[in-house]
C-alpha cells in the first residue's frame, strides 16, 4: 500500500482537455466508367447515445464533385464549409467550377496545413473527371490521398471494404472458363451493392443505421441515367442545364 | 502441476494466473471479456411480475449475437435478467438455479425469491465485483410477488419497477412516465415492451427483439421474441457464387459411410447349421 | 496490442442445407513477423464435429489436448459419441472454469447433430474467451479478422445452400476478410461436413 499513498499524495496529476470526439457512421464511394456513387449513413452518435438520426455526411460541392466526410462531426462540417468557400472563390476568379483533380489537391493542402492540429476526419471525394470518367479520391486526416475505384471509410470500414474488394474488384474469384470480369460495373449493380453494404453494416455495427443517402454524379450525356430510371426515392440536385448531373437517393436503415 | 487433470475440484481454476500476469507485465494487456450493453427491466403488476429484455450481444461496437436470450431460468416461478459480462450472467444464474433446485428439494417446499436473491448477492459479494453480473430478479412465491436488482458488488434493491444495463435510463424514462400501481396483465406487458423498445431504439448497446416473461402465482409464461421490430430487409442482389469460383490446391474427402461389398465365396453346399 | 492478436489467425463457421462448413487461415505469427504458413487451428473432435481454436497458439495446443481428453472421457463414460450441443457446453464450462486466468482462445464449433427422428441438423456455435456461448442460425466468426468476417459474411451468406455452394461462400468470405487483416492469411483450409462425408480443401490464397 505505500505505493498508492505516495501516488495519491505527492504525485502531480495532469488533466488534459481532449478536443476530439468520434461520431460514428460510415461512408463509401465507388467509381464507374462515366459515373460516381458516393454514399453515407445519417446517424450521428457519441458513445452509446444517438445525437441525431439525420446528420448528412455527404455534400454536393459542385455539379461534378461530391464530398463525404466521416470522423469528428464538428471538424467535418467545418471542413466542408471551408472547402466550399475556397470553391466559391475559385468560381469568382475563373468563372467556372474547379475540376475534381484540383479539388483533390486543394483538400490535400487544406488538410496538411493543419498537420499538427488535424481535422479529425476521413474524406472521400467522388465525381467526374474532366475527361468524363468517374473518379473517387480518398484521404487520410492529414492529406495523404489516392485516386481509386472504390473506398469505404469510418466506423464500419473494416466490415464493408473486404466485401467491396470481392464484389467490385472480384478479388479471390476466378472467372468461368473463356470469360473475364468487367472492369467497370453498371450503375444499377453499383447502387445495389452500396445498399447491401449499408444494410449489412447496419446489422453488425452498432454505430451504423437510421438513414442512407446515396449521391450519384453522372457525366455529361451519360447513358448510365438508365440505371436511375426505376430507383425508388431519387431526386435531382443539378444546378446547371448542360453538364454533369447530380442525383440523391434516400433510403431508410434500421434504427436499433 | 502434478495433479492429475482427470479429477478436478469444483469451482474456478487459477492455474493460468501466474502465466497471464507474466504476460501482462511483458506489456501485453489482458483482453477484456465480452461485455454486453443491454436493456433489462422488470415491473410489478396486480397478479405478479413482468420481466423484459432486449436480445443484442455486443463485442465492443460489433454485434456478436442478434438474438440471444437474456431472461434466465432460476426456478419455474423465478426468473432472472442479466446484464454485464455475458459469461458471468449466464453461469451465475445457472449455478444459482441449480442450487435453488437442490434447496427446494431438501426443504420440500416451493423456493422463494429472497432465497435466490440472497444466494446471488452472497456469491457476487464474495467475488468483490470481479464477477461482472448486473441482474434483475423477479418471481412469485408463497409470500407474494417480489422484484429485485442485484449489482455486481452484491448490493440489492427491492422496488416496484426496475431497469438495468446501458439502456436503463431510456427504459426508466418510460417507467417513470407510465407506471401505475396495480396494473392489469396486458397493461404491464405493454409497458415492458415500450420500456425495452426505448432501450432498443435509443441505446446503441441494445437492439433487435423484445423478450418478455410474465410470472403469476400459478403460471409462468415466457414470451420469447414477443416483438421483432428489426428484421433485415430483403437484399438487393443474389450473392451465390458460380461453382468453381474459388481456386483450391488440395482436396481430401473422408467418407463417413463405409462402403462394403459382400462376395459369396462358397459355390457348393451351404454349411450345415441345423 | 493484446495477447489475442499476438499469433494472429481467424476462424469462421457457416450453416447450409443439411451441411455445415468451418474454415480458417493457416498463419502463425509472432506479432507482425510470420512464423508458419501451415499452422492448423481447426481439429476434428468426432466424425461430425470440428472445432476451430483461434487465439494464442500455446493455448491452441493446450486446449486441443484438453478437449481430446475430455471428449475421450465422455465417450468412455457415456458409451456414445458426444453431440455438438453437449460439446459446446463442455467447451464453455472448460473455459469458464478459468474465468480468472483465462485461456486466450475464442472457440468456434461446427457439426451435425442427430435429431430424435433419425435425421441430422446443422449446428454451429462460438464462445468468447471465458465461455459465453453464441448459438447462431447463420454464421459465427472469431479471431483477429472477426470484424471483417462479420461484414463479408453478412453480405454473402444466404439460407439453405447446398454443400458445394456453401464451400464457395465460406471460402470467399474467409479469403476476402483475411486479405484485409495483417495478422491472418498465409493460406486457408475449409472443411465441409455433410451427412455422408467431410470434404477438406486447401485454398489457393494470397501469401503476402
Amino acid at each position: 500500500m505505500p505505493d498508492t499513498l505516495s501516488l495519491s499524495q505527492s504525485q502531480p496529476q495532469q488533466h488534459a482537455f481532449n478536443p476530439y470526439t468520434e461520431n460514428g457512421g460510415t461512408i463509401l464511394a465507388i467509381a464507374g466508367a462515366d459515373f460516381s456513387v458516393i454514399a453515407g449513413d445519417t446517424r450521428q452518435s457519441e458513445g452509446y447515445n444517438i445525437q441525431t438520426r439525420y446528420a448528412p455526411k455527404v455534400f454536393r460541392l459542385t455539379d461534378k464533385a461530391v464530398l463525404a466526410v466521416n470522423g469528428f462531426a464538428a471538424d467535418g462540417n467545418m471542413f466542408v464549409k471551408k472547402v466550399r468557400q475556397r470553391l466559391e472563390w475559385y468560381r469568382h476568379a475563373h468563372a467556372k467550377d474547379m475540376p475534381i483533380r484540383a479539388i483533390a489537391r486543394l483538400i490535400q493542402t487544406m488538410l496538411y496545413s493543419r498537420r499538427f492540429f488535424p481535422y479529425y476526419v476521413y474524406n472521400i471525394l467522388g465525381g467526374i473527371e474532366e475527361d468524363g470518367t468517374g473518379a473517387v479520391y480518398s484521404f487520410d486526416p492529414v492529406g495523404s490521398y489516392e485516386r481509386e475505384a472504390c473506398r469505404a471509410a469510418g466506423a464500419a470500414q473494416s466490415l464493408v471494404q473486404p466485401f467491396l474488394d470481392n464484389q467490385i474488384y472480384f478479388k479471390n474469384q476466378t472467372p468461368a472458363p473463356g470469360t473475364s470480369f468487367p472492369r467497370h460495373l453498371p450503375l444499377s449493380t453499383v447502387l445495389s451493392l452500396v445498399i447491401d453494404s449499408f444494410t449489412s453494416a447496419t446489422e453488425r455495427h452498432i454505430e451504423v443505421g437510421d438513414g442512407l443517402e446515396i449521391y450519384v454524379v453522372l457525366a455529361k450525356n451519360s447513358p448510365s441515367i438508365q440505371g436511375l430510371r426505376d430507383v425508388r426515392g431519387v431526386s435531382e440536385l443539378t444546378s446547371t442545364d448542360d453538364g454533369e448531373r447530380v442525383f440523391v437517393v434516400r433510403r431508410e436503415l434500421k434504427k436499433d | 502441476m502434478a495433479q492429475p487433470s482427470v479429477y478436478r475440484s469444483a469451482g474456478f481454476d487459477f492455474s493460468n494466473q501466474i502465466r497471464n500476469n507474466f504476460l501482462a507485465e511483458k506489456g501485453l494487456p489482458l483482453p477484456k471479456a465480452t461485455s454486453t450493453g443491454t436493456t433489462i427491466v422488470g415491473c410489478l403488476f396486480k397478479d405478479g411480475i413482468v420481466l423484459g429484455a432486449d436480445t443484442r450481444a455486443t463485442e465492443g461496437d460489433i454485434v456478436a449475437d442478434k438474438n440471444c436470450e437474456k431472461i434466465h431460468y432460476i426456478t419455474e416461478s423465478i426468473r432472472c435478467c442479466g446484464a454485464g459480462t455475458a459469461a458471468d450472467t449466464e453461469f451465475t444464474t445457472a449455478l444459482i438455479s441449480s442450487n435453488m433446485e437442490l434447496h427446494s428439494l431438501q426443504g420440500g417446499r416451493k423456493p422463494r425469491v429472497v432465497t435466490a436473491m440472497t444466494m446471488l448477492k452472497q456469491m457476487l459479494f464474495r467475488y468483490q465485483g470481479q464477477i461482472g453480473a448486473a441482474l434483475v430478479l423477479g418471481g412469485v412465491d408463497s409470500t407474494g410477488p417480489h422484484l429485485f436488482t442485484i449489482h455486481p458488488h452484491g448490493s440489492t434493491d427491492k422496488l416496484p419497477y426496475v431497469t438495468m444495463g446501458s439502456g436503463s435510463l431510456a427504459a426508466m424514462a418510460v417507467f417513470e412516465d407510465g407506471w401505475k400501481a396495480n396494473m392489469e396483465r396486458q397493461e404491464a406487458l405493454d409497458l415492458i415492451i415500450a420500456a425495452i423498445s426505448a432501450g432498443i431504439f435509443n441505446d446503441l448497446g441494445s437492439g433487435s427483439n423484445v423478450d418478455a416473461c410474465i410470472i403469476t402465482a400459478d403460471h409462468t409464461e415466457m414470451l420469447r421474441n414477443i416483438e421483432m421490430p428489426n428484421q433485415r430487409v430483403q437484399k438487393e442482389r443474389d450473392y451465390k457464387f458460380r461453382r468453381g469460383t474459388t481456386a483450391w490446391t488440395k482436396e481430401d474427402v473422408r467418407k463417413l459411410i463405409v462402403e462394403e461389398q459382400i462376395t459369396t465365396l462358397t459355390t457348393g453346399d451351404e454349411m450345415d447349421t441345423s | 496490442m493484446s495477447i489475442m492478436q499476438y499469433n494472429g489467425g481467424s476462424v469462421i463457421a457457416m450453416v447450409g442445407k443439411d451441411c455445415v462448413a468451418i474454415a480458417s487461415d493457416l498463419r502463425l505469427g509472432s506479432q507482425a513477423l510470420g512464423i508458419s504458413s501451415n499452422f492448423q487451428r481447426v481439429f476434428p473432435i468426432t466424425d461430425r464435429i470440428y472445432l476451430g481454436l483461434p487465439g494464442l497458439a500455446t493455448d491452441v495446443t493446450t486446449l486441443r489436448e484438453r478437449f481430446r481428453l475430455r471428449v475421450n472421457m465422455y465417450t468412455i463414460k457415456e458409451e456414445r459419441e458426444i453431440e455438438p450441443e453437449a460439446f459446446a457446453h463442455l467447451v464453455s464450462s472448460t473455459l469458464y472454469e478459468h474465468r480468472f486466468g483465462p485461456y486466450f482462445i475464442e472457440p468456434v464449433i461446427a457439426g451435425l447433430s442427430k435429431t430424435p427422428t433419425g435425421g441430422i441438423k446443422p449446428f454451429i456455435a462460438a464462445t468468447d474467451l471465458i465461455g459465453c456461448i453464441n448459438f447462431a442460425k447463420d454464421f459465427v466468426v472469431a479471431g483477429t479478422a472477426s470484424a471483417k468476417l462479420f461484414g463479408v459474411a453478412e453480405g454473402l451468406w444466404e439460407p439453405d445452400m447446398e454443400a458445394e455452394d456453401l464451400f464457395e461462400t465460406i471460402s470467399q468470405t474467409l479469403l476476402n476478410a483475411v486479405d484485409r487483416d495483417a495478422f491472418s492469411g498465409w493460406g486457408a483450409v475449409v472443411h465441409v461436413i455433410t451427412k455422408d462425408k467431410v470434404i477438406t480443401r486447401k485454398l489457393k490464397a494470397r501469401m503476402d
